[in-house]
């Protein structure tokens, strides 16, 4: 018995132990590849990259200035389609809906979440390439504003569901209609929260890269305009990453870099907005 | 009677109209359209997405019908167009990473909700969750300068010399191929099945461990024979989400998979995806049926992706509510 016991104690400690192994080795090993990843960037970074268009192949030198300019235009056509619509339709779900309305809705926008993020651009593809026989900057843009919308729709929702119905009571009472209670008391209190979910959505689409390379391609120079095709700065990293050029290398590290610092700035904030508490305490 | 049934149309436009314009004023019913039409066009959008995927993948249909899915011919030039090399190469590679990141990345799940203190599970996880944001892209970038030169000097030459005598561990390793491809996208879902996993096992009430460590369990066998099945569903919920995210991971794969149509036994081999080849080849697809093969192919990876989500959704709901119920009882 007691060398049973004793036994079934080192086991206990021997699977506990290797628990936190693997917890030390995948952390670890994240941070590390992570890690190296700032170090090579921030090695290869310079002003340059930031204002200059790529150099012709061969030679040294050059950066990606069209490719930032061109993701700020393809996220800010994807901001304008997937949070209007995630965030009026998340209104919908929490203020107006009823239960089936309400599954539905929901069910379509988890399917939309779920979908692998290439077929999202083969269907953007179809709808927005294949008509006009041309890629574009608004054809990537609808690309990522597709997968926008759900992020958007189902956490906003939430944080609408969250705000205490104590609250809505109040407002009516005072014979407010419901869209100005929504308007004026619970849309204001639940901001922290939705102000995150469209930054988190924000952040989520950012480094997407699939659903771009048909639908805004790439371009090697500035892309004037809308409907045409325009660098963003995933697809270039990809691209830069592939080719057998040592210089072009050393700009994919700093792309992904910028890439990167971008997403995680953006991911710090949001947690922080959230951190410091829907501004109304549930009661 | 007859007056009454004069008087009433009459009556009726202006009450209604009177209640119609009140409502109006309030605008209660215009902003319940509004937005209803917001909400809508989310269903919209994915009755469309299934239909287009569906219509235009028909020439393939029809012209292949189930040989596309059997035949490894993948020629664009002669128009034979079969799926098979990539359908086994997302399948190898999803198995790959899976076998990597579920013991790893559970064992770091119940270290992190069972034994490590409060502090550090939490900072560990926002750590991760971070992780989890980090674009595919980057993955790539990591896998091609990192990961492929390691497979050729180092790991390919070990596991040969110690699991040489396997099929799988034979031929030459060019540093890109199954393998490579299997541990970057492990590297990628670890975080996925840490968190979820987490979650679920923080929700396993603290009676079970208690009524556990109470009839004389070690710490361990509360944990793997009590807490563990409690949470089983949860946790197979995570790996299913892993996996779906596996199956339709693109830019990480296209980069280190070698992207060469064959089926080989050998892990060092070359192969090749659904989603890489999509990426590779949509945009440049000349024929109608070019296009619409790499259509279907995507149709393929949406319905597979589709169960395996609806499961993961199920099994995670399941846990979260049966701890919930266990806990108010």
């Amino acid at each position: 018995m007691n060398r049973r016991l004793r036994w079934r104690k080192f086991v206990s400690n021997v699977m506990l132990t290797l628990t936190g192994v693997c917890a030390a080795v995948s952390v670890s090993a994240l941070i590390l590849i992570l890690g190296y990843l700032v170090v090579r960037g921030g090695a290869s970074i310079n002003w340059n990259f930031f204002t200059k268009l790529p150099a012709p192949v061969g030679e040294i030198g050059g950066g990606m200035a069209n490719a930032i300019v061109g993701s700020g235009k393809l996220l800010l056509i994807a901001t304008l389609i997937g949070v209007p619509i995630g965030f009026l339709g998340a209104i919908y779900l929490a203020e107006f809906s009823g239960h089936r309305m309400a599954f539905i809705v929901r069910y379509s926008a988890d399917l939309l979440n779920g979908v692998p993020s290439i077929v999202i651009g083969i269907f953007a593809y179809s709808v927005a390439v294949l008509p006009f026989k041309q890629f574009s900057t608004l054809a990537g843009g609808f690309a990522l504003g597709l997968m926008m919308i759900p992020i958007t729709l189902r956490s906003t929702e939430e944080f609408l569901r969250s705000v205490p119905n104590t609250l809505r009571e109040g407002a009516m009472a005072l014979g407010a209609s419901k869209w100005k209670t929504i308007a004026t008391v619970i849309v204001p209190a639940a901001y922290r929260g939705i102000l995150t979910a469209i930054l988190l959505a924000f952040a989520r689409v950012a480094g997407e890269t699939a659903p771009l390379i048909f639908t805004a391609l790439g371009n090697s120079f500035w892309s004037p305009g809308w409907t045409q095709p325009t660098a963003s700065l995933p697809v270039t990293i990809y691209n830069y990453a592939l080719s057998p050029y040592e210089d072009w290398h050393r700009q994919a590290w700093a792309g992904g870099l910028v890439l990167l610092g971008l997403i995680l700035i953006i991911n710090i904030v949001a947690r922080g907005i959230l951190a410091r508490g829907i501004s109304v305490s549930r009661s | 009677m007859a007056t009454a049934s004069t008087s009433l149309p009459s009556a009726g436009p202006a009450s209604d109209s009177r209640a119609l314009l009140s409502r109006l004023r309030d605008g209660d019913e215009i902003a319940r359209l509004i937005t209803f039409i917001f909400a809508a066009t989310v269903v919209l959008i994915s009755i469309l997405l299934v239909l287009e995927l569906w219509h235009d993948s028909a020439l393939p249909r029809h012209k292949f019908g189930f040989a596309f899915f059997r035949t490894t011919t993948w020629n664009p030039i002669e128009g034979e167009f079969g799926a098979l090399p990539f359908i086994y190469g997302t399948v190898v590679t999803a198995a790959v990473a899976l076998l990597i990141a579920i013991p790893l990345g559970i064992g770091a799940a119940i270290f992190l909700a069972e034994l490590a203190p409060t502090r550090i599970s939490d900072t560990l996880e926002f750590f991760i969750d971070l992780l989890a944001a980090v674009p595919s892209v980057i993955y790539g970038v990591l896998g091609v300068f990192i990961v492929v030169p390691l497979m050729r000097q180092f790991i390919a030459p070990w596991l040969k010399r110690i699991l040489g005598f396997l099929p799988l561990f034979q031929g030459p390793a060019y540093g890109v191929g199954f393998l490579t491809a299997g541990i970057v996208l492990a590297i990628m879902v670890i975080p996925y099945i840490i968190s979820v996993s987490r979650e679920v096992l923080l929700s396993v009430p603290s009676d079970q461990r208690e009524a556990a460590l109470a009839v004389g369990s070690t710490r361990w066998e509360s944990t793997w024979k009590v807490v563990v099945p409690f949470a089983r569903s949860g946790i197979l919920g995570s790996i299913f989400l892993a996996l779906a995210r596996s199956l339709g991971e693109t830019m990480a794969v296209a980069m280190v998979i070698g992207n060469d149509p064959k089926i080989s036994a050998s892990l060092f081999a070359p192969g090749y995806s659904i989603a890489a080849v999509i990426a590779n080849e949509l945009a440049e697809a000349t024929s109608e049926l070019h296009t619409q093969s790499l259509i279907a192919l995507g149709l393929v990876l949406f319905l597979l992706t589709f169960i395996l989500n609806g499961l993961a959704r199920i099994l995670i709901v399941v846990t979260s509510q049966r701890g919930a119920g266990t806990a108010r009882a």
